[in-house]
């Protein structure tokens, strides 16, 4: 979806450019418009018109959410609920129980007005990481880590561009200077490929258990994970690819029946047209 | 003034009320009997795709409004429990984003219809005023809407937008921070824009009746730009336009569906999933398409003032239209000259438009500034001039003959 | 165009047809159309998940009672006394506005559960108060007995049960 609304905004700038271009003149300022690297295609099962998320790829890449993201990025938006709910990874509501216990909540007051710690449930929300940004900032040597519930409708490039700055990690080229807090990553253009996030994947970092599951490659778990993160940021994208259908379909139908309509009742305006101007 | 067969009561109640409140008449004479001519091509069918706009604007809208919290810490918090919790809320609210920009689309080239057709032209400049004064109540109601997301766009736009008032001398930076409620954008600057963009397409309403009623005085232009004759030019516009309408609106729908569920964020910008913080800008803040070229010229003048002032220009301009363009003969068809100049002022507008999304360096400052340039030329120089040079082709004396001709063609 | 000669002929039958079916699609679209808007009111997922909650009883005290929130409602949880067991038991069904047994009313005859709003209009009565040693509505003076049973007033039924279960000894669940 976001991949090919990249390549039509970038058809019709050039278009456009081309055609300002004949106008200007041409002129070479045009033509240095950024240079950032090309974005991995991943090859995304909620793309198209009839696009489905995978659900063995959510669970997967809720896996590694919980092992690897979770320490420095929060899931502000998303309850634990989500998880049972249909479109997503759909795990059991047993299944979310057990996540929703591993994390704890504050709740109160009790009755004799303290606050106390208490096992999440499914109508809590994903625990944060941090208790508030600027606690976040010095754990970080002065980053924020970004909330990730709209990290891939946030960002250019969507799902392609998460999906690629995971496996973007690389050695700084000559020039680029890093300090100890640093790192390269060739997509992370903005301020020139330096951020403070550590690579965050490596080969077998989590363990892929049951049958069939991939091997659990950077390639691999990034896909999976960025996944995960497409269905937080649009939870409801199943349900609105199917209800699109219905409504494509009856509107054509609608439409067709619309323009043999206008059609026949205009054949007849015509008619009354010719006789009113022979009698004329 | 044209009129149709008039109304007749059918019962004794209505009989009974249309001797008291004659609304029943003024609804049948309006639109079942208004007469209209014959030979309107498809872009006239934009003025029933716009009231199709405002119609699901208001109504997801006022629904958005029962979910919705118009306060700092929660509005954008909000909009995800209505995308991610309330029963079809996703639904309701990618309407409403993408309704904006579809409204918007339907809007522009209704305009250029009427620039095309001459429109504007006696005896319709009320039509066109009124008009005129919809589409910067549109603007200014899509402005306040686009804020109350509360996302880093939101906010951004909502500073420089309300900066541009500070541009003025004297009293600028008072009716800033009384735009403001206070020394920045915050809490108290959305809650009114909450309130005022729920007030305001209600006022669009009530222009909308009045242009409705200022096009129904002296009747539809057409597209050959001549006086119809009753009867033998007109149709009564049920069933003839409302099922022809319908049949666009259903089109126009079918591309609206098409953005809502399949590409709704196609025509948002990332950032602005990104919650408001006050303390960090964008790298680039560009507002939604439908703006980009009154930013494009609001850029391309060197000076604050005078970049405010030359903006507010651009959309003022268009109310001394009607006085600017002489010329007697209202259809482009019969108006060669006029016709190129006329793809050149909406090349001119796309132009700006591409230019809106562009860093303000070099040479896109340049052609920004070309286009702003021509686009004031157009209207007070090519205009008035063409009204003076310009020998226009002969006109039909009736619509009727290139119609039958175009139908006998049809039904063979 | 109103001769009998049209209403007979093909092609006007089949104009009719066309103009139906168009019409009868648009009708059935706008229906489907008009869900949404509807659907929209009704209680969110947010909401339906928060539909049970649960309390630790064991601090309530024999005599004592709370009120907590449920589905935004005010439950009460009495911990009855032998006294208003007894007498909640011995009142005579033929008494009763909304006959009912103080057993079919509890789980556990020392635990009394309802939701805490008058049946009347919705007001939230008072508890150990009233004719009857139970809950007085202030609103319009409703009386309710210790078994939460309507006894005096304009109230016309009982006070509701919510769903409840008991966990284990210490731990109710509401809803």
């Amino acid at each position: 979806m976001r991949k090919r609304r990249v390549r039509f905004f970038a058809a019709a700038r050039a278009a456009a450019a081309a055609l300002l271009f004949s106008l200007a003149g041409g002129s070479p300022a045009f033509a240095a418009e950024g240079e950032k690297p090309q974005l991995l295609k991943g090859a995304w099962s909620f793309d198209g018109p009839f696009g489905r998320f995978d659900r063995a790829s959510l669970r997967r890449g809720l896996q590694i959410y919980r092992e690897v993201c979770s320490s420095c990025h929060g899931l502000s938006f998303l309850y634990l609920r989500n998880l049972s709910e249909a479109g997503g990874p759909e795990l059991s509501l047993d299944a979310v129980k057990a996540i929703a216990a591993d994390y704890e909540i504050t709740d109160g007051p009790d009755r004799e007005g303290d606050m106390f710690q208490r096992k999440r449930r499914p109508s809590d929300r994903f625990p944060e990481p941090y208790d508030n940004d600027q606690a976040a900032r010095v754990a970080n040597a002065g980053a924020l880590p970004p909330d990730l519930s709209l990290i891939i409708k946030a960002r250019e490039g969507g799902a392609d561009y998460v999906y690629s700055l995971l496996q973007g990690y690389e050695a700084a080229p000559a020039g680029v200077k890093l300090d100890e807090t640093q790192h390269f990553n060739k997509y992370f253009h903005l301020t020139g490929g330096v951020l403070a996030m550590p690579p965050p994947l490596t080969d077998g970092i989590v363990d892929y258990e049951g049958e069939g599951a991939p091997k659990a490659t950077v390639k691999q778990m990034a896909h999976d994970v960025t996944a995960f993160l497409a269905w937080a940021s649009e939870p409801r994208l199943e349900e609105r690819k199917r209800l699109g259908f219905q409504v494509m379909v009856y509107l054509a139908i609608f439409a067709a029946l619309l323009y043999f309509s206008t059609r026949r009742l205009w054949l007849t305006a015509h008619g009354e047209a010719d006789e009113k101007e022979e009698s004329a | 003034m044209p009129h149709g067969e008039s109304y007749e009561p059918r019962n004794r109640f209505t009989a009974w009320m249309d001797a008291r409140l004659p609304l029943l008449r003024v609804m049948h004479e309006s639109f079942l009997t208004y007469p209209t001519p014959r030979n309107l091509n498809y872009w006239w069918t934009f003025g029933g795709i716009l009231t199709f706009c405002l119609a699901v604007q208001m109504i997801t809208g006022i629904i958005l409004a029962m979910h919705y919290v118009p306060h700092a810490d929660l509005a954008f918090e909000s909009v995800q429990h209505i995308m991610r919790d309330v029963n079809y809320g996703w639904l309701i609210r990618y309407v409403h984003a993408c309704g904006a920009s579809m409204f918007f689309l339907a809007a522009y080239i209704h305009m250029f219809r009427s620039l095309y057709y001459g429109s504007y032209k006696p005896p319709r400049e009320m039509l066109w005023i009124l008009g005129v004064v919809i589409i910067f109540l549109m603007i200014v109601t899509a402005f306040l809407g686009y804020v109350l997301v509360w996302g880093q766009m939101s906010f951004w736009a909502a500073t420089v937008i309300t900066n541009l008032l500070g541009a003025f001398p004297l009293i600028g930076e008072a009716v800033k921070e009384w735009l403001w409620g206070g020394f920045a954008v915050g809490n108290a600057t959305l809650n009114r824009f909450f309130s005022l963009h729920y007030l305001l397409p209600f006022v669009i309403v009530g222009m909308v009746a009045l242009h409705i009623w200022a096009l129904h005085i002296p009747g539809n232009n057409n597209p050959q730009g001549i006086d119809v004759r009753q009867g033998k030019d007109t149709v009564p516009f049920h069933p003839y336009y409302t099922v022809k309408d319908l049949f666009a609106v259903s089109l126009f729908a079918l591309l609206f569906s098409y953005f809502v569920f399949y590409d709704p964020e196609a025509l948002g910008h990332p950032d602005n999933s990104i919650k408001a913080n006050p303390l960090q800008t964008p790298p680039h803040i560009v507002p939604e398409w439908y703006l980009l070229p009154f930013y494009a010229i609001l850029r391309a003048v060197p000076s604050k003032l005078g970049g405010v002032l030359i903006m507010f220009a651009s959309i003022g301009i268009l109310f001394f239209l009607p006085w600017l363009d002489r010329a007697k003969t209202r259809s482009a068809r019969y108006r060669p000259l006029f016709r190129q100049f006329f793809f050149l002022f909406v090349i001119a507008c796309l132009g700006l438009g591409y230019l809106g999304a562009q860093t303000p360096e070099g040479a896109h400052l340049i052609l920004a500034r070309i286009l702003t340039f021509y686009y004031f030329a157009h209207f007070l120089i090519v205009l008035p001039l063409l009204s003076v040079i310009e020998k226009p082709l002969p006109v039909p004396k009736s619509i009727n003959a290139p119609v039958l001709k175009g139908a006998g063609a049809a039904a063979q | 165009m109103s001769d009998m000669s049209d209403s007979i002929h093909p092609d006007m039958e089949r104009r009719d047809f066309l103009y139906v079916a168009t019409g009868a699609v648009g009708a059935v679209g706008a229906a489907f159309a008009v869900w949404p808007l509807i659907d929209q009111m009704n209680p969110d997922k947010s909401v339906l998940a928060l539909a049970s909650s649960q309390i630790d009883i064991s601090p309530i005290a024999v005599g004592q009672s709370i009120t907590v929130k449920w589905r935004g409602k005010p439950v009460f949880i009495r911990h009855r006394t032998p006294k208003e067991i007894a007498e909640a038991e011995k009142t005579p069904l033929s008494d009763l506005r909304d006959p009912e047994k103080d057993q079919d009313r509890v789980k556990k005859a020392e635990w009394l559960i309802m939701v805490g709003i008058c049946t009347h209009l919705g007001c939230v009565p008072l508890g150990q108060r009233g004719d009857y040693d139970g809950w007085f509505c202030p609103c319009h003076g409703s009386h309710y007995d210790t078994s939460g049973r309507i006894r005096k007033g304009p109230a016309p039924k009982n006070l509701a049960i919510p769903p409840y279960a008991f966990l284990n000894q210490t731990l109710l669940k509401i809803g």
